[in-house]
């Protein structure tokens, strides 16, 4: 046979690229994938911050205090973690597996923990990317919380996007494709409104308040406002570390690839 | 255990079972260095779940599997570094570019081929901008293989690398897996064409049901028997007694079809001057005289009463 290839071509030199180089590569294919994807930024930023600008601003009379924008803004990044680490990363991991690129990857010099660490890498930069933009909103619309308090909320912002994320790869991770974008889009409107029952200082039953705190964004939603105002709501945070243990250790257990 | 590091690839008494069927029965195989042997079978036949198994994406329920000296599912990381791997249907995040994949993948090795010129040699390079999810059958193929070798690793598994092809890319891919074996690369592929098996392969495994059936270079598969029936073409209702008393015992000679006349037994070239010696003694002209080479087809027919086409 003649060969268009000139010798030593193909010459062997199996080498593999450093770690950081593999993650790096990781990352930005991820992140671009993210942010890339037009559904996934309806989602993410547009829903949220079209929600943080309307119960700012429209005349929904003062249930929520005086200071409106001091309660919306925490709920709302709270909901925006959910998009991202939850329903948007739990729809792409899905896609993903569909298309067997976890598969492909897992056939390359990549660790495995490297294709995890590097979709986890995404999910945060996009989080804080969120916050940045929110918190920005938020200030322009006279939010004024103080420098501690933001220090707490980036804490609880952090401890929340591991838990979405934990149950974000145990939902796209185990179920078919198809259901598992009906599952995510629907809880993340089931997650929106029991994180809205959490702030409705009055109008909502004991028993109903308490059940929301019980979920993972009740909870999140409730110790991220508490942050903010510079006190901690170990209860939240207890909830939210049992959801990401348990998350964790489904996912691990039942986690596929394809 | 000892690791042969001059056989790449060795697997023994190999067995998998999922449920109640045996996918892959008690195989053995041994690839030397820079050899490529073809795995070739029917759809369902066990190629997929034995190259999966060298790949360490399962874990074989009995037998020993060593790659390139090392256990496919124990030492799975290490292994990975060094082995250039084609699934099946390809795989790629749907939304990434095929450019963008090829380039990650490429990412993970210190000195990868230049994968603008393998987009380019692969006939991608039009593609290039399209998401994975767009594009055709073919080219996700073609991106799979250029995934598998960009790393330049040392052995290659490719499963069914042409499926889905045109001609002119089977042409491509076939020189290319060629130049991996020319340039000191092991490659284990599987197939179900038997042109391809015969073009590239070294070293030749029939599989069916799990089973290995039959082993060689493909000459050898294809002659195996072959040597045993002389066919050729005559007037028809010759009187065949003289041929009979001429040839040694035990040989047969018929005429199957009027004129097609058939010589069973060891053909050697005694044999064949006897029959030309009878042809002259009766004046007349023998035409389309052949010693029987069996196709691979035949060869997989006999063995397994099965066709090879899905």
């Amino acid at each position: 046979m003649t060969n268009r290839f000139a010798p030593g071509t193909f010459s062997p030199d199996p080498r593999p690229a450093t770690v950081p180089r593999m993650l790096a590569a990781q990352f930005g294919l991820e992140l671009k994938l993210l942010l890339r994807n037009g559904e996934q930024l309806l989602l993410t930023m547009f829903i949220p911050i079209t929600l943080l600008i309307g119960l700012v601003l429209l005349p929904i009379g003062s249930s929520f205090g005086t200071n409106r924008v001091a309660t919306f803004v925490p709920a709302i990044m709270a909901l925006a973690v959910i998009s991202t680490a939850f329903t948007g990363q739990a729809i792409a991991v899905a896609f993903d597996r569909r298309y067997g690129a976890l598969k492909r990857l897992g056939a390359t010099a990549l660790p495995v923990w490297g294709i995890i660490t590097g979709k986890s890498l995404a999910v945060v930069t996009v989080v804080f990317l969120q916050s940045i933009l929110l918190g920005a909103i938020g200030f322009a619309l006279g939010w004024r919380p103080s420098a501690a308090g933001l220090l707490l909320g980036a804490v609880i912002i952090a401890l929340g996007t591991a838990v979405f994320a934990a149950l974000g790869l145990l939902l796209g991770g185990t179920l078919k494709a198809e259901l598992v974008l009906a599952i995510a889009n629907l809880l993340w409107f089931v997650f929106a409104g029991l994180g809205a029952l959490t702030l409705g200082a009055g109008m909502v039953p004991p028993g109903a308040e308490w059940a929301a705190r019980l979920t993972p964004s009740g909870a999140l939603t409730e110790a991220l406002s508490h942050a903010m105002t510079l006190s901690v709501d170990w209860f939240g945070i207890a909830v939210l570390v049992a959801w990401g243990a348990f998350g964790s250790i489904a996912a691990l257990r039942w986690f596929r690839f394809t | 255990m000892t690791s042969r590091s001059d056989i790449p690839v060795l697997l023994r008494g190999v067995s998998k079972r999922f449920g109640s069927t045996t996918a892959v029965n008690a195989l053995d195989l041994e690839v030397g260095r820079a050899q490529v042997l073809a795995l070739l079978g029917p759809n369902g036949a066990g190629k997929t779940t034995t190259v999966e198994m060298c790949e360490g994406f399962l874990r074989p329920d009995a037998g020993t599997i060593e790659i390139l000296g090392l256990d496919p599912t124990t030492d799975n990381a290490a292994l990975r570094e060094r082995i250039g791997v084609m699934l099946q249907g390809g795989g790629g995040y749907p939304a990434a570019r095929a450019a963008e994949m090829l380039n990650l993948v490429a990412a993970y090795s210190a000195n990868p081929l230049d994968p603008a010129w393998l987009m380019d040699t692969l006939g991608l390079t039009e593609a290039g901008r399209t998401t994975y999810r767009r594009l055709s059958g073919g080219q996700q193929q073609r991106l799979a293989l250029a995934c598998a070798v960009v790393g330049r690793p040392e052995l290659v598994f490719l499963d069914e690398p042409t499926a889905g092809m045109d001609a002119h890319a089977r042409i491509v891919v076939w020189e290319l897996i060629d130049g991996l074996r020319r340039d000191g690369v092991t490659v284990v592929l599987t197939t179900h064409q038997l042109t391809e098996a015969e073009q590239l392969a070294d070293q030749l495994v029939i599989i069916d049901h799990g089973v290995a059936v039959a082993r060689g270079t493909p000459a050898e598969l294809m002659n195996q028997g072959s040597e045993n029936q002389l066919r050729f073409t005559a007037p028809p209702q010759l009187d065949l007694t003289l041929l009979v008393s001429a040839l040694p015992e035990d040989y047969k000679a018929t005429e199957r079809a009027p004129g097609e006349y058939l010589v069973e037994g060891q053909i050697d070239p005694q044999v064949l001057a006897t029959v030309t010696a009878w042809c002259a003694r009766l004046d007349v002209l023998a035409t389309d005289m052949r010693v029987d080479r069996r196709s691979l087809e035949d060869v997989f027919l006999d063995l397994t009463g099965r066709e090879l086409r899905p």
